[in-house]
């Protein structure tokens, strides 16, 4: 029998006095890979934005390797693969890294490019997690999380390409439009 | 290869929860979509921090002046689901000043902004999974939930662990409030048994004798299991 975990509570509104000091590495940057960016907006239900989440990314390198001891492929020098931010007043996020590599999916599979997202804000007890994938990027329509995504909703994990490294994905926490986020 | 068990929903607050008002807008109406645990989510960030700074974990001195305020030390455990200390890992606090008051500019309650205390500290546990914190104790404070809505004092935690599984954002409150039986935040926590290890015990153990006294939080994270690989 396992004992039982801590419960989850929300962020609330005053996490930016702990990003204030925040001591995490952007270590991304500093590797090998095509540089992208990623710019979106949070929303809420009635389509305003949320100028108080917080984000979270994981990501392995160009590559497709993860800087984490359970990956035995080492990743490239000075890459971490961990970022977080908050949204500011228009509920705008923006991510600059690397672009990730392919990565092993389960059974033998491969998983298209794709970043981790874990979201947190006041209004929400437990961290949303889901995933931006690269919409240009090859190996989407065998992906073996996105094929567990009903078809009409995949749309909602891959962000747009514009062509010129910068990608555009909103995350919507309700409406038409609902990101899709996981129970992993 | 190993999973992470997934908790149990009794220990889980509903994203819904309409005594907490900011959920209506926020909490997804989509049933969440179960994927498998692939090397994405069993990796996470145990290497992207820096080393906590000398005075990250004593948050009466940051700054020059000593912050206004009854002193606390808060230790505990990080332990994962099995009982195995997670050792070498993060853990961040941040929280209100003893007027309960936060040092953050959206924070427009009319109680005094204290100059000697900022609010945030972070450790790395030992090898016994320990972590250790003084502070002050933080104050209530009112906010618009509701009619008189009251937070009870607590301490915010940001945790990580060895995975991106392992992450856990909670608060830690203090035995004895009498808010706890009013604040719809921490009674969101559907099972009785499950909230109250958000309830610090009173640990004379770790008083400093003249100086402070001392609050127990143990923190349990989600653990490796050697079970198969989920289809």
């Amino acid at each position: 029998m396992s004992k039982p975990i801590t419960p989850w509570q929300t962020v609330g509104p005053f996490f930016g006095v702990l990003l204030r000091h925040d001591r995490v590495v952007p270590a991304a940057l500093e590797a090998p890979g095509p540089r992208i960016g990623i710019r979106g907006v949070v929303r809420d239900g009635a389509g305003a934005p949320v100028p108080d989440a917080m984000l979270e990314f994981w990501q392995p390198d160009a590559t497709g390797h993860w800087a984490h001891p359970d990956d035995p492929r080492k990743p490239a020098d000075g890459f971490g693969g961990y970022s977080r931010g908050a949204t500011d007043a228009e509920g705008c996020f923006s991510l600059d890294t690397i672009r990730p590599g392919e990565t092993p999916g389960p059974d033998g599979t491969t998983q298209a490019a794709h970043l981790l997202v874990g979201l947190f804000a006041r209004g929400l007890f437990t961290r949303l997690v889901t995933r931006i994938y690269l919409g240009d990027g090859p190996g989407l329509e065998a992906d073996p999380v996105l094929r567990r995504v009903p078809a009409g909703r995949r749309a909602t994990l891959i962000a747009t390409s514009d062509g010129d490294g910068v990608y555009v994905h909103d995350l919507c926490l309700q409406g038409p439009m609902e990101t899709v986020f996981f129970d992993v | 290869m190993f999973t992470y068990r997934r908790p149990d929903p009794a220990t889980l607050p509903p994203n819904n929860h309409p005594p907490y008002r900011s959920t209506a807008l926020r909490h997804p109406r989509e049933p969440l979509v179960v994927v498998p645990q692939t090397l994405s989510e069993l990796t996470g960030p145990v290497y992207e921090h820096q080393a906590p700074g000398p005075l990250d974990h004593d948050l009466t001195r940051q700054h020059p002046g000593t912050p206004l305020g009854e002193r606390i030390v808060v230790a505990g455990r990080v332990l994962d689901d099995s009982e195995r200390p997670v050792s070498d890992t993060v853990v961040e606090i941040w929280q209100a000043n003893a007027a309960g008051r936060y040092a953050h500019y959206s924070d427009t309650h009319d109680a005094p902004v204290d100059p000697n205390f900022s609010g945030a500290g972070r450790v790395r546990t030992d090898g016994a999974g320990w972590f250790r914190f003084v502070t002050i104790k933080p104050g209530a404070y009112p906010w618009h939930n509701h009619e008189n809505a009251w937070r009870p004092a607590h301490i915010h935690f940001s945790v990580f662990g060895p995975s991106f599984l392992t992450r856990l954002v909670t608060q830690m409150y203090f035995p004895g409030d009498p808010l706890l039986a009013f604040d719809p935040i921490f009674k969101a926590v559907p099972d009785a048994g499950a909230r109250q290890r958000l309830v610090a015990g009173f640990d004379l153990e770790l008083t400093e004798p003249g100086l402070a006294l001392g609050y127990r939080f143990d923190i349990v994270l989600r653990g490796p299991h050697a079970t198969p690989m989920e289809a």
